[in-house]
């Protein structure tokens, strides 16, 4: 069974957002993706300045079996993108939802990611 | 799970690099029943090896296994093989998964005129590897036979955990270890085995994914990558598994004009110095950005902790420096003669 936090926002592209009272989000990617994925060995991330549209892509995770594009779950600009991976990417692997994040956002629209799943909706469309 | 040459495979049961690196460091179990076996029978059977592969089967003898190629006419490579002597006219061969069914239309048809039979025995044997340094002292818990005794490249019959077994000292790790090849029913069980007593010793299940990783890392060409039907043993860096005083065989024309001019292409092995994988079908480019070649493998090496591949690429480009241009990012191409890493062979 894949992990699914209920506080957390997702998008069909299993991409996580967890967003603050300040406006700011953070962006990963789900259990669910990073166990599909296997063994990440590679994470590209976008610049600090970067103004992303939601769905547009943010990067890719490469795993031992392939490279996958990672999505905007919402549109905002790169705050801050996870140094860490570089030369730690199985932190995906072994911890999707904190030390695993990928990007810090200052939403566009603050508020926008309700239109994303909840964490049962999410749940279900991966059962 | 995948589908590989129509058996379920799992790419991996925990993780690729763990598995990987279990085996470099203890022992991998992996389960390779999907590899085929032929056996070839009869009076004349070593003089149709000896007209069939590139190898010298003159030299092989009871107990030895010798490791070639079956090429086409025209120097292609039909599938790389081991080939076991049993006995006076009694051979076994070990042929990839997904060429047995051309393999043995292939040999049904080369056999003609021979006094000998070719059979296919696919069916009724199961295989398991135990790789690693560990390997051996594992087996040897389970059998009487000496399986130390066993040198590289031999094999002796006798029972593993109760289980009557072909024991194989080989592999495609470049490890230390045995095949064990038994009858299919009792594959479950040896693997049972294997696994309990492979406790002590450290034993990992190894999917599909590490036997990839690892036979990459130790230079041992795939076929469909490294050899194919238009990739030669000379292009391959196989060489070494053509004999050309031995007497004429299929492809032995084609391939001397080639060695006399010169591969056009070749197969190269690199390593980038960094993370991101060099996949398959990436184009290899020259120092003018010209495409010169195709990478054919890359995974990450675990053990180096960069990307590992080999490429086909034209000879006379081989020389000088050769990249790849991964998502905008232009790659350098470190040529490296494998193994990648030092390996501990019996």
């Amino acid at each position: 069974m894949s992990n699914v936090p209920s506080d957390l926002k997702y998008a069909k592209s299993h991409e996580w957002v967890k967003t603050s009272p300040d406006g700011h989000a953070l962006v990963g990617i789900t259990d669910y993706a990073q166990t599909s994925l296997g063994d990440i060995t590679y994470v590209q991330l976008p610049k600090v300045g970067t103004a992303l549209k939601a769905g547009e892509t943010f990067g890719v995770v490469e795993s031992v079996k392939a490279a996958s594009d990672v999505y905007a779950p919402v549109s905002g600009v790169v705050l801050e993108v996870n140094k860490a991976l570089d030369s730690n990417p199985e932190k995906v692997n072994q911890s999707p939802y904190s030390d695993g994040w990928m990007l810090k956002l200052k939403l566009t629209a603050p508020g926008s990611e309700s239109g994303l799943m909840s964490a049962d909706d999410y749940t279900k469309s991966i059962g | 799970m995948v589908d590989f040459a129509g058996w379920d495979m799992p790419v991996q049961y925990r993780s690729i690099l763990e598995e990987h690196k279990a085996v470099r460091q203890r022992a991998g179990l992996f389960d390779v029943s999907h590899m085929g076996e032929a056996a070839v029978r009869g009076p004349e059977a070593l003089r149709f090896l000896q007209h069939l592969v590139t190898n010298d089967c003159t030299k092989l003898f009871p107990g030895r296994v010798l490791y070639t190629v079956m090429c086409y006419p025209h120097g292609g490579v039909v599938d790389d093989l081991l080939v076991y002597m049993r006995g006076d006219g009694d051979y076994l061969l070990c042929i990839n998964a997904g060429n047995i069914d051309k393999d043995l239309a292939w040999m049904q048809e080369q056999v003609k005129g021979f006094d000998c039979t070719v059979i296919d025995r696919s069916p009724e044997f199961a295989q398991l590897a135990v790789q690693g340094p560990n390997a051996m002292a594992l087996v040897k818990t389970l059998s009487q036979v000496d399986v130390g005794a066993i040198k590289y490249y031999h094999f002796g019959e006798g029972d593993v955990a109760g289980v009557r077994c072909l024991i194989s000292r080989t592999g495609y790790t470049g490890e230390d270890g045995v095949e064990l090849y038994c009858p299919t029913a009792a594959g479950p069980r040896l693997a049972e085995a294997l696994l309990a007593a492979g406790v002590p010793f450290g034993l990992e299940l190894a999917g599909l994914g590490a036997r990839d990783s690892l036979r990459l890392e130790a230079g041992f060409p795939l076929y469909g990558h490294e050899i194919t039907d238009q990739i030669s043993p000379l292009a391959a860096g196989l060489g070494w598994v053509v004999k050309w005083d031995k007497g004429a065989f299929i492809g032995a024309d084609a391939l001397k004009a080639e060695k006399e001019r010169g591969s056009p292409r070749k197969i190269v092995y690199f390593k980038t110095g960094d993370r991101r994988i060099v996949r398959a079908e990436t184009p290899v480019l020259n120092a003018a950005g010209a495409s010169v070649g195709r990478v054919v493998s890359g995974t990450l090496s675990p053990i180096l902790n960069e990307a590992i591949g080999s490429a086909l690429v034209e000879t006379g480009a081989a020389a000088a420096p050769l990249s790849v241009d991964i998502r905008g990012s232009r790659m350098n191409l470190q040529l490296v003669k494998p193994p990648f890493v030092p390996l501990k062979k019996s």
